[in-house]
């Protein structure tokens, strides 16, 4: 039987775990996701790395985490700051469930080169 | 009807039938769905159950006076109709805490479903649900690590965890397997599955498969930047061969180990499960057997225990069934359970299969794991029934993938994804599975393929055990 030309080749790529497997997200979806852990009782917290350290279980806190923060528009730019800051870095939003003592979301929103 | 029964049963009920005694705290509460011999009045054979499991014996011995045998009986107190069945009834039996082992399981099944299911004046006899009084949780080691510690140890979080099992289950070479294993670690899922039926065969021994299975969880984690496991299968023929190679998967630095905590059994399953918590290994449990216990609607123990006393005994992950796939289940009696392996507390909810209140106090969770007949097409219901503290796995769903195995895990990861994505959107994601799933594949030809692929498979046959209703 001849080989089958119609079966592709699947290259490994580097991912940064949740969602790593999406294209990147429109302004519209990083507000739906912050929108979501908000509305979930988490709190929102940006943290950043150098892409050579990306495994690492602790990256950079920006600032601390937003604690009680409800407005959107404030996470979007602290967002942004710390990408502006840190322009080589990946650059992460947690949304943190202190009840669970875990990250109820955590997504790379900006990635470092 | 023969007299022996009468005969029999006539003592159990003056002493263990008690409508009038209230449930302490401590006691330990179960629920019996019986089925008695015809002409057998309920009381006398619900009696009959709490004696069997407890203290009782068919005969009166006179060293029964050498003890308050009072404060060590079970009662029944209370019986109940079974909605929609007039040949059964429920019989609730508490049982003083004091007739059990500190920390052991094994104990009390032991007691609670030991000769009693043979009596002869029952015809069925289903264990339906117990509830463990928190004074008998805190003696018990619990799952060596839990949901919180697994989501810190693996970096997974946001979402349910995405596994396979290695196929074919029997027959590959060690080096084969561990190929098999890259494969799809490369491809995106974050572990893989020894098979249940993979131990230590003539074709491939356990240090071999162990050695090659590293290396490939190794090099696809450094390959990928994520972190990666599979679960090495350490269930073996004797409890010393089974640390051997617990300790074996530790020294090559693996994350995780497996056990079949029903054919190996409670006891050797609480052991290697103490062993995990001392060694900061991660444990996954399959259930093996199962079924053979809990599928029948009127005889046998019902999976909503056997999951408790896993999570007494200890287990990081537990099989659950998939409610779509290929093996049984319903819906609302799986969120019933996987209630009980994931909450803290868990009210009665008689929709959902709970007889009880049940309090786990500071236990922690075990993440509930679907996997049997599952492909892409099921990724919606699958993510919207089990929740994010699952772990889903995908067998021939991802080996099934016309581009091969990497291809089809990478095709779940995105379906996974989205669907989270969609769901934290606010979007229902079971109703519009379809569009969801189709956006995603214009990005991703893996997905685009296997959606193609598995468009005509269902599993919609009946489910043989349902809830009691009227």
């Amino acid at each position: 039987m001849p080989f089958k030309s119609t079966v592709g080749d699947y290259q490994t790529v580097a991912t940064l775990e949740t969602f790593g497997f999406l294209p990147p997200m429109t302004q519209d979806e990083i507000y739906d996701q912050i929108a979501y852990i908000i509305a979930q009782g988490w709190s929102p917290l940006v943290e950043h790395v150098h892409p050579s350290r990306s495994m690492a279980t602790y990256w950079s806190f920006w600032k601390l985490p937003f604690f009680g923060e409800k407005d959107l528009g404030v996470i979007v730019n602290e967002l942004e700051s710390c990408h502006r800051a840190y322009p080589d870095h990946h650059v992460r939003l947690v949304g943190y469930d202190a009840y669970t003592q875990s990250q109820g979301a955590c997504f790379v929103v900006f990635e470092g080169r | 009807m023969s007299k022996k029964y009468d005969a029999g049963v006539k003592e159990y009920r003056d002493t263990y039938w008690t409508p009038d005694y209230v449930p302490l705290d401590t006691d330990l509460l179960a629920c019996f769905k019986c089925t008695g011999q015809e002409g057998v009045p309920k009381e006398e054979v619900a009696a009959a159950v709490a004696a069997e499991s407890s203290t009782g014996t068919w005969s009166t011995v006179w060293s029964e006076l050498l003890t308050d045998l009072d404060f060590y009986k079970g009662r029944c107190y209370r019986i109940e109709d079974v909605p929609g069945d007039k040949e059964s009834f429920y019989a609730f039996i508490a049982y003083p805490l004091d007739l059990f082992e500190e920390g052991s399981v094994t104990n009390v099944l032991t007691s609670l479903v030991g000769n009693v299911f043979g009596f002869k004046a029952l015809r069925h006899l289903r264990l339906e649900d117990i509830r463990f009084p928190m004074a008998f949780i805190k003696t018990c080691p619990g799952p060596p690590n839990g949901i919180c510690v697994e989501r810190d140890r693996m970096n997974k979080y946001g979402r349910p965890l995405l596994g396979c099992t290695i196929k074919p289950k029997l027959g590959l070479s060690g080096k084969n397997y561990g190929r098999v294993v890259y494969e799809c670690l490369r491809g995106g899922l974050d572990f893989t599955k020894d098979d249940e039926n993979i131990n230590s065969q003539p074709f491939q021994r356990w240090q071999n498969r162990f050695e090659f299975v590293a290396e490939a969880v190794e090099l696809a984690q450094e390959e990928t930047g994520e972190k990666k496991g599979h679960y090495l299968n350490c269930t073996a023929a004797t409890p010393e061969e089974m640390y051997e190679r617990a300790e074996f998967a530790k020294e090559l630095g693996q994350p995780i180990i497996m056990h079949d905590y029903i054919t190996g059994g409670f006891t050797a399953n609480t052991g290697l499960s103490k062993w995990c918590r001392k060694n900061g290994m991660l444990l996954h449990i399959h259930r093996a057997m199962h079924a053979v216990i809990d599928r029948h609607p009127k005889h046998g123990i019902h999976f909503r225990v056997l999951a408790k006393c896993l999570r007494l005994s200890g287990g990081d992950q537990l099989h659950t069934g998939t409610v779509v796939g290929k093996l049984e289940g319903d819906r609302q009696t799986t969120l019933g359970f996987i209630d009980q392996l994931r909450e803290s507390f868990i009210p009665e909810d008689r929709t959902r299969g709970n007889f009880f209140d049940q309090d786990w106090g500071s236990m922690p969770g075990v993440f509930a794991v679907a996997s049997g007949g599952i492909h892409v097409w099921h990724m919606p219901a699958l993510v919207a029934i089990f929740g994010d503290d699952s772990v889903l796995q995908f067998g021939g769903g991802t080996h099934g993938h016309p581009w091969g195995s990497a291809a089809g895990a990478a095709a779940n990861r995105v379906a996974l994804e989205a669907c989270v994505k969609a769901r934290n959107a606010g979007r229902e994601i079971e109703k519009e599975g379809r569009d969801i799933l189709m956006e995603a594949a214009k990005h991703s030809p893996e997905l685009a393929i296997a959606l193609e692929t598995w468009k005509e498979i269902k599993f919609e046959f009946d489910t043989v055990d349902k809830l009691d209703v009227g």
